[in-house]
């Protein structure tokens, strides 16, 4: 942290990703690991679980306890949902999603991924390629996190062996064939050793990659946003009740993809009025190109009935008017996804009900396989379903774009969200 | 391409405008709960630049314990008037005086606790269904598990274990009568990311996060400022020290730091070299390892 320059610290990026790993594969330590390395820990903290290990008579300090959670969990030994850690470097600040290994896991990967830049999945060495690996990268895959880093982890439990690397490189790369992935990386670690974590390990020499930090720092990013296809869902509609202000109508919310300028034409869906953007504004100063992931007010230069829900995009390129579509659904709750049954149904910042009109198959996500006659949708479960909506959606397919292709199925009695879906 | 790229803490702030809109949008009586501490400060100052050039379209809400540093009442006062907010003002000792709270004895004694019984009676008073805070993840464990958008039952009760999950930005405000929200715009920012945002934003915070002189009492390594609301022990004299405040709540439970920092710059500077939490000058947190967890589950901030 002497490093610390403010320049520096106002010209950084922001990068999420998503840790997952079953049990005892060393994802705590690791997550400790560049916590510890990268010098987050303070003193405090630091004195704290070198007193936990101690007590519990560990022979070395146990990074993991640094993210040790809840009473409740500890009670019960489980951990809960999703947490969040952070940590910055010179170069960028990190968002962690850390999900937790046990059976609720894929309702959890699934949130944690849903915002993800880049996904970290670990893999012992000595195990390689197991089920719980395929279900982390399928979900990378459906997610379509533009990143995905295999850890092979516990290197030292294999001397360092650069075979054994490459055996579990080369089962990876066999899985990873059938799935939807842009960009893999390998990197053989030891979380407990910190070889390759954040240092480059001295006991692998035959590995010329880059560290796992080396990689989070430098991986490109920038590109992982839509800006193409311009889509701006109204969220709010300021009209502020004063009279200087008296024709004032801005149109609040945030950019989902696209390049906004002031002059552009464009077009409001769901009436299908067009317009110019007068201004795009924040705060009282005008900005000359707004982009994803931008808040920002948008003002146009004729009045227009305009509400929340409505979506503002441009003349010549506009997302698809869907009512009836199919989606693939991460399902997240214990009471059973009904078939014929209604839900609330929130895309971007429009909501409707919908229907569950088919389930057409349900992935097997250990083998990938699809199964038609399986229409049982429980917690935890993909499937591929057929809907219906009350209102039209302006949407786009997830592979296009994440904001737009995106949904969540509420249940209306206990308002809980029950499913993630996306369409395709 | 990299033009087309927002800087983390423009990426922080387009996130927390989003938030703010979306519980203004989702919400029939929300409420942004004003600490005075410089975290509610931002939020205050987001919740500002997400309604521009309207006023901001909900009311303040201070739950004052009496226990306040008077330079906190006199900041909150000044910044109602400023921005034009409605500023609702509920105190501790009303809940004292009712037989509702009852005040700890001891040297140890805080409100604290007590806020708790105010801030949820305040909430049913005004019938607000989401409260939005400034509380950010980075702060503590049991904060680390928090949603935007965090559903409280009709006790106003947090249950870690069945929160809703929360997908890309697509945030569920749904509820049933009687329960409410509490909503955290900054979960994802850090202390650091607060003090440079202070200081891009060129944002007024209180005099008590500068250096200043003051008198003090060491209690067991903890600073803390000598008031009247302090019980002091036999053995302890209060003593002349250059500090300031890292973060601000009580009288009776915020330590200080000595510290010559006197501008933003210096705080940032002494942020970034600091080797102990923030909230390791907080007294309420070192009651129990789980302390923040289970005032947490009992409808605390």
């Amino acid at each position: 942290m002497s490093t610390f320059s403010k320049e520096g610290y106002l010209d950084m990026e922001l990068m999420r990703f998503t840790t997952a790993g079953s049990v005892d594969d060393g994802k705590s330590t690791l997550i400790g690991r560049l916590l510890y390395d990268s010098k987050q820990i303070f003193e405090d903290q630091l004195e704290a679980i070198e007193r936990t290990s101690q007590q519990r008579g560990f022979e070395h300090v146990d990074l993991s306890l640094l993210v040790d959670g809840l009473k409740a969990e500890r009670e019960q030994g489980i951990t809960i949902d999703v947490a969040y850690r952070y940590f910055a470097t010179p170069k960028r600040k990190f968002i962690i999603a850390d999900t937790p290994g046990h059976i609720q896991y894929t309702r959890n990967m699934v949130t944690g991924a849903s915002n993800a830049n880049a996904a970290l999945v670990l893999v012992d060495v000595r195990k390689g390629v197991v089920e719980q690996t395929i279900r982390h990268s399928f979900i990378a895959s459906l997610l379509q996190i533009p990143h995905l880093i295999i850890c092979v982890n516990k290197m030292d439990l294999v001397d360092y062996n650069e075979k054994e690397f490459d055996r579990v490189a080369a089962q990876f790369r066999q899985v990873s064939s059938k799935l939807d992935i842009q960009d893999i990386h390998f990197v053989p670690i030891s979380a407990l050793k910190g070889d390759n974590v954040v240092d480059k390990s001295d006991n692998m020499s035959w590995y010329q990659g880059p560290t796992l930090m080396y990689l989070l720092e430098h991986m490109h990013i920038s590109s992982d946003e839509n800006h193409i296809d311009c889509r701006f869902p109204v969220q709010y509609v300021i009209r502020p009740q004063q009279q200087e202000f008296h024709d004032y109508r801005g149109y609040a919310g945030r950019i989902s993809s696209g390049i906004f300028k002031p002059g552009d034409r464009v077009k409001v869906l769901p009436n299908g009025e067009t317009a110019a953007i007068r201004s795009i504004e924040l705060d009282g100063d005008s900005i000359e190109e707004a982009y994803s992931p931008m808040s920002v007010t948008i003002t146009l230069d004729r009045e227009i009935d305009i509400s929340r829900g409505d979506m503002i995009v441009r003349e010549n390129n506009t997302p698809n008017t869907i009512q009836e579509f199919d989606i693939m659904l991460c399902w997240m709750n214990a009471e059973s996804l009904r078939q014929g049954g209604k839900y609330v149904i929130r895309h971007t910042t429009r909501e409707a009900r919908c229907l569950v009109k088919d389930i057409r198959y349900k992935v097997d996500i250990n083998t990938l396989h699809r199964n038609e006659n399986d229409k049982e949708i429980t917690m935890n479960d993909i499937a591929r379903i057929s809907i219906k909506t009350t209102q039209p959606l302006f949407a786009d397919p997830y592979r296009k774009n994440r904001h737009t292709g995106s949904v969540i199925l509420i249940d209306e009695s206990s308002n809980e969200t029950v499913g993630a879906g996306m369409i395709v | 391409m990299i033009l087309y790229h927002l800087n983390h803490l423009r990426e922080l702030e387009a996130e927390a405008l989003y938030v703010i809109r979306e519980a203004a949008s989702q919400f029939e009586r929300p409420v942004l709960l004003f600490s005075g501490g410089k975290d509610s400060i931002v939020l205050t100052h987001l919740a500002r630049k997400a309604f521009h050039p309207a006023r901001i379209p909900f009311p303040l809400l201070h739950i004052d314990t009496g226990h306040n540093f008077p330079e906190t009442i006199a900041f909150r006062d000044r910044l109602a008037e400023k921005t034009g907010a409605t500023m609702l003002v509920r105190y501790v000792q009303d809940s004292i005086d009712q037989g509702r709270a009852k005040e700890e004895k001891g040297v140890n004694a805080s409100r604290n606790l007590l806020q708790t019984v105010t801030l949820l009676d305040a909430l049913e008073e005004l019938k607000v269904d989401a409260a939005m805070g400034g509380a950010r993840r980075d702060e503590e464990k049991a904060r680390a598990k928090e949603r935007f958008f965090s559903h409280r039952d009709e006790f106003g009760q947090w249950d870690p274990k069945n929160q809703r999950p929360e997908l890309w930005m697509l945030l569920n405000g749904r509820k049933n009568m009687g329960e409410h929200f509490r909503v955290f715009p900054l979960s994802n920012w850090t202390e650091m990311d607060i003090w440079m945002y202070i200081a891009l934003e060129k944002i007024e915070i209180p005099e008590l996060y500068f250096s200043h002189r003051r008198m003090i009492i060491n209690r067991s390594g903890t600073l803390l400022a000598a008031s009247d609301y302090l019980t002091l022990k036999e053995d302890e004299k209060p003593e002349e020290m250059t500090v300031r405040f890292r973060t601000i709540g009580d009288m009776t439970c915020t330590g200080a730091v000595p510290s010559p920092a006197s501008s933003l710059e210096e705080i940032i500077d002494e942020v970034s070299t600091s080797t102990t939490t923030e909230r390791g000058t907080r007294a309420d947190d070192k009651r129990s390892e789980t302390a923040m967890e289970d005032r947490k589950k009992a409808g605390y901030f």
